[in-house]
């Protein structure tokens, strides 16, 4: 593996974390949808720049399912759900921007601080890999936790589940990567057909705790 | 000719749930579906008996040892038992309108595929594999909670599948590290994710590797065996779906997932450099316990509370486990078959009682031993197994538990000892209120669908008073093969 190769497969698997970062702080509903088919396209890109240096043609199948299925149908399928719910104006998130990108950070920081040491006998390359895999999974948490809409807690998860297909083909020669992608796309379906179906539009929001009780079946 | 027959029991045991799963999605009739549903449990049962004298040859993806057998019986035990309850169980639901034929349909299925799901996870040599049937037994009880779709039912299920999905990243990203310390020393491929390849070599893995996939696989199985702090979907998915899928996630899929941990565990255990995963399971373990003891006091909904203490246990189990060595792993799996019994009977009884009363609340239950004798008696008998007195079997296993801890760890075990009577005085204070006191309601339930409950309390005093030899062997020499 040359520098530049090396360099490439950076320069994608970092640029997967900043979009992360871009999740984060989008405001309004579209621009979400929009910039989380960014995220997957990048992953398609990383993905496939692996499938490449590995001359492991099966980890094209990966690629091409992030592009199709998550960079084109998901959030087409999602934006038509979106206008259908009428939920398309803001997004309520729990905590303010600023915190959340400052949190965001430190998470990084986190990741990098944890994986590096530990993978140092892994080759450097398979290193900065997964630094970048845990962070993209962390901002993911991050954004569940943050997010009370449904459709934007799917979206964290789904780029949660990029930062894993990330770490998983970084992991060289590492088998069930393909059927685990396959997998995951199975299960986001199932949950963009349940949103539809059920109007799941927010969950857990409200503070008041007299309903919250109610709500848990623990009201006297 | 061993061989054979273990090949074919582990078919069996793969193969009758898979197809039962297509078959009853194709069966509109619910009382028809339900037979079918019990006739397939049986046969899944009698594979698992099977598995227990003749062993298959391990393959890199299926293995059947001595420990997976334990978790296949029981699982396979409970899932039949509670097969013959659902079948009531739904009937009335029918009857009632709270479920349509449609829905039921979907229920069955769905069953089958639980249990091909958890079977799957228990068999597996490829921690790859262990973690899809985790995962797809998760998913598919997610789909089950909900199954009622009123809004209590949906939030507990959405609840569920964002814990479960954070569950299930964790524990990938640890299955993935797992998988690079292997490929050092097996090389690429199948054989570096082969569990018994990765226990047998796991001495020259690079422990700083080790120690971290740890952590993340305990965060995320421990999220589905409900240990404390990541235990927040499990009372709502317990309260809020079908009573047989109560008992069928209190009695297996909780066991499923402390499984997958004791699989890493052992994997852990042949590497002398890393950090002992023995602390940190007995701190969740200690932590679960305490934490669910004290949350029992405040609960107004009867299946909730029985949810509560099922933390409580498996925390029991995580902490005996946690603390190794044969007599303790000894107490831990005695423990874990008998709450596995009696969470699953008591589950049974509750189904029925808040069918009969319209209601789970428990402010509104009054005079069970009165309104229906025998469910009331056989309540009061499940509850008192549950809170560890004897002569029931989670009384032995407890006090063997306690016994090793104060040799050991004389702290530990006060902690575990409180945590036992916090507990223990908040059933005893419920069941009071639920099984006595005045009422002028008098139900009729037919006595054969109290079967299965009574048969898994049978089982519990019996191992209370008397456990066959054979058994103490097979589970001490269980106990020791798990470090």
């Amino acid at each position: 593996m040359t520098s530049l190769d090396s360099d490439i497969a950076h320069l994608l698997a970092g640029s997967l974390v900043l979009v992360s970062f871009v999740l984060l702080y989008q405001d309004r509903m579209f621009a979400l949808l929009n910039f989380f088919a960014v995220h997957a396209c990048v992953l398609a890109l990383s993905v496939g720049w692996q499938a490449y240096l590995q001359r492991a043609p099966h980890l094209f199948i990966t690629a091409l399912i992030a592009l199709l299925f998550k960079g084109v149908i998901i959030p087409v399928a999602l934006h038509r759900i979106v206008v259908r719910l009428g939920i398309h104006r803001t997004i309520e998130s729990v905590v303010s921007i600023g915190p959340t990108m400052l949190f965001g950070m430190a998470l990084v920081a986190l990741s990098v601080v944890v994986m590096l040491p530990v993978t140092q006998s892994a080759g450097a390359f398979v290193r900065e890999d997964l630094a970048f895999a845990l962070s993209v999974v962390l901002l993911g948490f991050l954004m569940m936790v943050t997010r009370r809409n449904a459709v934007s807690q799917v979206i964290g998860f789904m780029s949660l589940e990029n930062g894993l297909v990330l770490a998983a083909t970084g992991a060289r020669g590492m088998p069930l990567v393909v059927e685990i992608s396959v997998g995951f796309s199975v299960l986001i379906a199932f949950l963009v057909v349940g949103i539809f179906l059920f109007r799941i539009r927010e969950r857990f929001d409200t503070v008041e705790l007299q309903a919250l009780d109610m709500s848990r079946g623990e009201s006297a | 000719m061993s061989v054979s027959v273990g090949t074919v029991a582990l078919a069996g045991l793969l193969g009758t749930p898979a197809f039962g799963a297509l078959l009853l999605a194709a069966i509109p009739r619910y009382r028809v579906a339900a037979a079918i549903n019990v006739t397939l449990c049986a046969i899944t049962l009698a594979s698992a008996g099977l598995l227990y004298s003749h062993r298959p040859v391990p393959s890199l993806y299926l293995l059947v040892d001595d420990v997976n057998t334990v978790f296949l019986i029981v699982g396979a035990l409970v899932g039949f038992t509670t097969s013959v309850f659902s079948a009531g169980y739904i009937a009335h639901e029918v009857q009632s309108r709270k479920l349509r034929s449609r829905d039921l349909r979907f229920y069955h299925a769905l069953y089958q595929f639980l249990m091909f799901a958890m079977n799957l996870a228990l068999v597996s040599n490829n921690i790859g594999l262990m973690w899809v049937g985790v995962e797809l037994a998760t998913l598919t009880t997610v789909v089950m909670v909900g199954i009622y779709r009123t809004n209590a039912a949906l939030e507990a299920a959405w609840k569920y599948f964002i814990l479960g999905s954070v569950g299930i990243g964790l524990a990938l990203f640890g299955t993935i590290l797992v998988y690079l310390a292997g490929q050092e020393h097996l090389g690429e491929g199948m054989p570096a994710m082969a569990w018994d390849q990765l226990a047998a070599h796991s001495a020259g893995f690079d422990p700083a590797l080790l120690n971290l996939s740890f952590v993340f696989l305990l965060l995320g199985y421990g999220t589905k065996v409900g240990l404390a702090p990541v235990h927040a979907w499990l009372p709502d998915a317990h309260a809020e779906g079908p009573t047989p899928i109560s008992a069928v996630l209190s009695g297996l899929l909780l066991n499923v997932a402390l499984f997958a941990l004791l699989r890493f565990r052992l994997i852990m255990a042949g590497n002398s450099a890393v950090l002992s995963p023995g602390p940190m399971m007995v701190t969740m373990g200690a932590l679960s316990l305490v934490f669910a003891g004290f949350m029992l006091y405040r609960r107004r909904d009867i299946k909730r509370m029985f949810a509560y203490s099922s933390i409580e246990h498996m925390g029991i189990i995580t902490l005996a486990f946690g603390l190794g060595g044969p007599l303790a792993n000894f107490a831990g799996l005695l423990h874990m078959v008998m709450h596995s019994l009696t969470k699953s009977a008591i589950f049974f009884g509750v189904g029925y009682i808040s069918q009969l009363e319209g209601t789970q609340r428990i402010a509104d239950i009054r005079g069970l031993t009165r309104s229906q004798p025998l469910l009331g008696w056989l309540l009061v008998v499940g509850v008192i197994a549950i809170a560890g007195l004897p002569p029931f079997g989670i009384f032995t296993s407890e006090f063997l538990l306690v016994t090793s801890t104060f040799a050991r760890s004389p702290w530990l075990a006060i902690l575990l000892v409180v945590g036992l009577m916090i507990a223990f005085s908040a059933l005893a204070l419920r069941l009071h209120g639920l099984a006595f006191g005045k009422t002028d309601k008098h139900h009729r339930l037919p006595a054969w669908r109290l079967i299965p409950m009574a048969l898994h309390l049978g089982l519990v005093a019996t191992a209370g008073v008397y456990l066959p030899g054979a058994v103490v062997a097979w589970f001490r020499h269980v106990a020791n093969q798990l470090g």
